[in-house]
């Protein structure tokens, strides 16, 4: 295994499981992943699944541990995390992660649980090589982004329901949409373009009493009345919200935000301006086209290591590595939540934050030692060396290689490979 | 069956047993016989310590406890060898004539890796194989109506492994690595400006000194060990339990400060088989241990006072059927010329004929059984008297 192959499967991928063929070229070991088809995307259980299961658990009211929700989110969560650990295409599930993330839904709302596994098969999967207007829409319309920031329940203050309740706009969505989603606060939106694309928004919902439930524009929760987003008139109804989607997809900021993301992620904490004007001029020539980002990462020629790996990262990665049999794999959901990074269950709708200081806290990193442990002792490995070599190539470094031969057991050696800088990394 | 079991065992999910596990399966005979492997190589001339020859303190005097009598000295073994000082339930079985170690004893290979050096201890052969000695023991003994696994739950040693049915017990739970292994994943880390920091914080927020961190050693957990022992002894007194267990010990790499490092493990080895012998109760007549270590270590102290891989060490036998109360084996001496390549005691006892001398009086096996359970041991005969039968 050359350098640049080793790299690209810890970088790219979720790191070399001994069991699969090394690359012949890495860059188009990367691009053959992007024309590849996500055997996940639009998987079953269906958002209307979910939201049937929602409605049930809201008619009999369950404990929240033994509802139907809780069971969806677990069997989909536990479903999603097995799939990454045995994928051919771990560049692609990268992008899944990257992408679930930047539109972050948590169960931390415990009303998505239901329709989150949903959300990344059917909002996310689908679109990780297309067009980013078409993943925003699709996140967009989701039961589990509406439920997730409220605009499900957003009213217009004039339209015929907010005329008879005294409910109104929720603008929760709509500012998480400008900041966080599409052009971020360097597009120098104000107050007044939050409120104009929340009214925009208002009768965006859910209807769960329909069969099956689902997204349902509700005209009689439209705010009437042109609105203004960053200087552009849109018109009333649901075709304002589309447009407004559209333009704000499509807007150089948007390019710009994406493209510093996109490098942070996969490039260094702090990302090379050059490689950021690189992935930008991609997306603004492909009309955002997100595999043509993809790909031009995959080209950017940067140094290895710059980043630590995530505790999800690692999990999975650890588990690829020693090549274990499924029933030996630690619950993932629990080691998750144990490293500090409990599955689809962010903080706040930013997400999981995306540099080493926020990842190695001390207490947190003794914990990856800890986990390094308890899964090296359930490989059967006869030569840990040989598993480290086969794994990282030159990435093992000659420090790492040396503690492991003075290893006074397989055990201590595996953990040892796992625990070390060069695994933590990518 | 593991819930019924663990339910009689008392025992609970809470221990850290980072440094030791049991293995344990049915056989056809109302005998007992347990294997424990000290993983990493013991020293040898620590535990026996070789007190009457003259050229012991010149290789290694720093490692030399005082000579029996003196204070925290040798318990003596007859006026040649004494147990070290930590030995001291085992010292009152070998009074009772029921331990006896045998010395200067190596496997058939003479390789200083512990991962391939383990491989052949557990295989029984001077290669790898796809099955492990114990296993065998367990075939030729016949399977009994009531073989079943225990519960699978972590990974079967090698010297178990093979085709008769085995299973493990171990508590679940956050075990952790030793206090040895953390501290040298700091040490690996130190470079990294992100990890290296970060890891160090959080072991001394955990409670590790900085002392510890920097390679001294601290008081394992006493307790481990002697826990799964007593568990073991439990389970293999029920009267549908299992007959064969195998109980592993990591934490005897003794590199450097071995004079300190070498009497935790040797205290919780000690402690596992009188805890073994007290929760075996009257089965205790009908049962054989059998305690071997990849190889030795070097006869001289190294450069950071502790010792490195070398070949012949000890091994120990003891049980209620034991000849003991005397130590076994030929002693090669350590004088000019008959130390082995010039740095490690000289192998002059098989492994396997100590294993296959036990085996015959514990289950009166035959040739070709012992002969399948140690492939190509043909020469190698059984060591006669190892029982009191």
């Amino acid at each position: 295994m050359d350098t640049a192959t080793a790299h690209a499967l810890v970088r790219f991928g979720l790191g070399h499981r001994p069991s699969d063929p090394v690359p012949a070229d890495p860059v188009a070991w990367l691009l053959a992943q992007l024309a590849a088809p996500d055997p996940l995307a639009g998987a079953a259980p269906s958002s209307a699944e979910g939201l049937a299961a929602l409605r049930a658990d809201r008619k009999d009211k369950p404990p929240p541990a033994q509802s139907r929700s809780a069971a969806l989110f677990r069997a989909g969560a536990r479903a999603q995390l097995a799939h990454a650990v045995a994928t051919d295409l771990p560049f692609r599930e990268r992008l899944v992660w990257f992408w679930t993330n930047h539109f972050t839904v948590s169960v931390r709302r415990g009303q998505c649980a239901a329709v989150l596994p949903a959300f990344v098969a059917e909002a996310i999967r689908p679109h990780v090589t297309g067009r980013f207007a078409d993943m925003l829409l699709a996140v967009m319309r989701h039961p589990a982004m509406l439920l997730y920031l409220d605009n499900a329940s957003s009213i217009g203050p004039d339209s015929a329901a907010g005329q008879r309740s005294r409910r109104g706009l929720n603008e929760n969505l709509a500012r998480e949409c400008l900041e966080l989603h599409t052009v971020s606060p360097a597009a120098g939106y104000t107050q007044q373009d939050v409120t104009a694309f929340a009214a925009m928004l208002t009768g965006w919902s859910i209807d769960l009493r329909a069969d099956p439930p689902g997204f349902r524009f509700r005209p009689g929760a439209h705010q009437p009345g042109t609105q203004t987003v960053l200087g552009q008139a849109f018109p009333p109804g649901e075709a304002g919200g589309l447009a407004a989607l559209a333009f704000l997809a499509a807007h150089p900021a948007t390019h710009r935000h994406l493209a510093t993301q996109l490098t942070r992620h996969f490039v260094a904490d702090e990302p090379p301006p050059a490689a950021i004007r690189a992935i930008e001029a991609v997306l603004r020539d492909t009309n955002g086209d997100l595999g043509a980002a993809a790909a031009a990462l995959a080209r950017l020629e940067t140094p290895p290591g710059a980043k630590l790996r995530t505790p999800q990262e690692l999990a999975v990665a650890s588990l690829r590595a020693l090549d274990l049999p499924e029933d030996r794999h630690p619950d993932l959901l629990a080691t998750l939540a144990a490293l500090g990074q409990p599955f689809w269950r962010a903080p706040a709708p930013n997400g999981w934050p995306d540099t080493a200081g926020d990842w190695a806290g001390p207490e947190a990193m003794v914990r990856r030692i800890d986990f390094a442990w308890t899964v090296a002792g359930r490989s059967n490995a006869p030569d840990p060396l040989a598993l480290a070599e086969t794994v990282q190539g030159p990435l093992l470094d000659p420090d790492t290689r040396l503690a492991m031969q003075r290893a006074a057991s397989r055990r201590e050696a595996l953990t040892l490979f796992l625990a070390a800088p060069a695994f933590q990394r990518r | 069956m593991l819930t019924r079991r663990s339910a009689l065992l008392g025992l609970t999910t809470a221990f850290g047993l980072g440094s030791a596990r049991i293995a344990v399966a049915q056989a056809a005979t109302d005998r007992r016989f347990v294997v424990v492997i000290l993983r990493g190589a013991m020293d040898g001339m620590a535990a026996v310590v070789p007190y009457g020859d003259a050229a012991l303190a010149g290789l290694r005097g720093p490692l030399v406890p005082p000579e029996p009598g003196q204070p925290d000295g040798l318990l003596d073994l007859g006026g040649r060898f004494g147990l070290h000082p930590a030995l001291v339930n085992l010292h009152a079985m070998y009074a009772a004539g029921e331990f006896a170690p045998i010395h200067a004893v190596a496997g058939p290979y003479r390789i200083r890796s512990h991962f391939e050096a383990q491989d052949c201890l557990e295989s029984g052969a001077d290669h790898r194989m796809t099955s492990g000695w114990l296993n065998r023991v367990v075939a030729a003994l016949g399977p009994t109506p009531e073989s079943e696994a225990l519960a699978i739950g972590v990974t079967v040693p090698l010297l178990l492994r093979g085709g008769a049915e085995v299973g493990t017990w171990a508590p679940h739970g956050p075990a952790t690595p030793t206090t040895d292994l953390y501290a040298r994943i700091a040490a690996l880390n130190a470079p990294d400006p992100v990890t290296g920091t970060a890891i160090t914080e959080g072991l001394r927020a955990r409670g590790f000194s900085d002392a510890v961190l920097q390679g001294v050693p601290a008081e394992r957990n006493r307790f481990a060990f002697p826990a799964l022992a007593a568990a073991a002894g439990t389970l293999l007194a029920t009267a549908d339990g299992p007959r064969i267990a195998a109980l592993e010990l990591d934490g005897w790499d003794t590199h450097a400060a071995q004079a300190a490092r070498v009497t935790g493990p040797l205290r919780q080895l000690d402690a596992g088989m009188a805890a073994l012998k007290t929760s075996l109760g009257p089965i205790w007549a009908r049962t054989t241990v059998l305690v071997m270590t990849e190889f030795g270590r070097t006869a001289r102290i190294n450069g950071t006072g502790g010792t490195d891989h070398g070949t012949a060490g000890v091994a120990f036998l003891l049980g209620g059927a034991v000849a003991g109360g005397r130590v076994l084996g030929t002693w090669p001496g350590l004088g000019p010329g008959q130390l082995f390549e010039d740095r490690d005691l000289a192998p002059t006892t098989d492994l396997r004929s100590v294993a296959k001398g036990a085996l015959v009086a514990q289950f009166d096996l035959g040739a070709p059984a012992l002969e399948r359970i140690f492939p190509g041991s043909a020469g190698v005969a059984p060591m006669a008297g190892l029982l009191r039968v």
